[in-house]
C-alpha cells in the first residue's frame, strides 16, 4: 500500500477499510470479524456468534475476550475513517460496561464513532447490540494515540 | 475432537474440584474461549498466574508482530474470573460489569502472563487489577480493573 488516503467513494473506502477484516489482521479473521457499514466517522463491525467463543459452556453465553476483540478493530477503523486515512494507530485504553447478558446463538454488532480527534488523541465510543440498538449488550469507550511525526 | 465437547460436570462441580486438584487444565480446557486462545493458569514459584501461549492467530498487526489489543483484554479478564474462581468460594461464574484495560506497550509475539488481585470482595461485588507482562513483570505490557457481580441478591 503505498497511498494510505482513503478514497471519496463510500463503496472503494469501504473496501479500503474491509482489508482490516481479512488475514492481514490474523485475530480479526479468526474470530470471523465482518466489516458490514461505515459512516464519515463511524465503523459497524460483526461477530458471528460460534461455539469457539463461548465463555460458559452451561449457558452457551461469549466469553467477554471476542466482546473486547470486536470493539478495539471497531473503534481502530472509526479513527481511520475520521482521519480520512491509515495512519499508525495505537489502544491507550478502552472500558467497557456490559449491560445485559449476549443472547447465544445471535450474532453481535458494534458500532464504533470518533467523535473528537485532536492533534495526537482520538475518542470513540462503541455500542454493541444483537439486532436492536435500544436494547444494546455493552457500551465503550476507548481513546487511541497517533503515533506518526 | 471437536472444539464444542459438552462439560462432563456441571462447572460448580468442576471448579470445587479444582480448587482441590489444581489440575487447572481440566477447568480452562471446559471453556471453549480459553481453550481456544490457549490461556491456562499455571503454579509458578508457589504463585498462581495465567498465561497466554502465543499462536500466530492471537496477531493484530501482522508488518509490528505485535498483538492484538483484544487478545490482552481476554487475557487480563481471564485472569481475573479465574482468580475469583480458584480463590474464593464463589459459586457460580462471575459475571463481569465493566472493564477499563490500559494498554501499557505493544505485545511481542511470544506467551504473555497475567496475575490478578482481589482488592475487594463483597458479597455481590468483586473488584479485581491485573497486569499483564512478557519477559520482564515489572514492564507490564497491559493492566485492567475491572468489576464482577459474584450473586443475584
Amino acid at each position: 500500500m503505498s497511498d494510505f488516503t482513503l478514497p471519496e467513494d463510500k463503496a472503494a473506502r469501504m473496501e479500503r477499510c474491509a482489508v482490516f477484516y481479512t488475514d492481514a489482521v490474523p485475530h480479526n479473521h479468526a474470530l470471523g470479524l465482518r466489516l458490514v457499514d461505515i459512516g464519515p466517522a463511524e465503523a459497524t463491525v460483526e461477530l458471528p456468534y460460534a461455539d469457539f467463543l463461548v465463555g460458559n459452556p452451561e449457558t452457551g453465553v461469549l466469553a467477554g475476550g471476542p466482546v473486547t476483540t470486536l470493539i478495539d478493530a471497531s473503534c481502530g477503523s472509526a479513527v481511520f475513517l475520521k482521519l480520512g486515512r491509515f495512519a499508525p494507530l495505537v489502544t491507550l485504553d478502552l472500558r467497557i460496561d456490559y449491560l445485559r447478558p449476549a443472547r447465544p446463538g445471535v450474532s453481535l454488532t458494534c458500532v464504533a464513532e470518533c467523535y473528537k480527534l485532536t492533534r495526537q488523541v482520538a475518542f470513540v465510543r462503541a455500542l454493541v447490540h444483537q439486532g436492536d440498538k435500544s436494547n444494546p449488550v455493552a457500551s465503550a469507550q476507548g481513546t487511541f494515540m497517533r503515533t506518526e511525526e | 475432537m471437536s472444539e464444542t465437547t459438552p462439560t462432563p460436570l456441571p462447572l460448580a462441580e468442576l471448579v470445587r474440584q479444582v480448587r482441590k486438584s489444581r489440575e487447572y487444565r481440566k477447568l480452562t480446557d471446559a471453556i471453549p474461549y480459553t481453550r481456544y486462545m490457549g490461556i491456562g493458569v499455571e503454579n509458578l514459584a508457589g504463585e498462581m498466574l495465567c498465561r497466554m501461549a502465543y499462536s500466530p492467530k492471537l496477531i493484530g498487526n501482522s508488518i509490528l508482530q505485535a498483538l492484538h489489543g483484544g487478545t490482552l483484554g481476554a487475557l487480563l479478564e481471564s485472569a481475573a474470573i479465574f482468580e475469583l474462581l480458584l480463590q474464593t468460594d464463589t459459586e457460580r461464574v462471575p459475571k463481569v460489569i465493566s472493564l477499563t484495560v490500559d494498554f501499557l506497550r505493544s505485545g511481542k509475539p511470544q506467551d504473555t502472563f497475567a496475575k490478578a488481585l482481589i482488592t475487594r470482595q463483597g458479597r455481590r461485588v468483586a473488584n479485581v487489577r491485573v497486569e499483564a507482562w512478557q519477559d520482564d513483570r515489572t514492564r507490564p505490557i497491559a493492566s485492567a480493573h475491572a468489576l464482577f457481580l459474584l450473586a443475584e441478591p
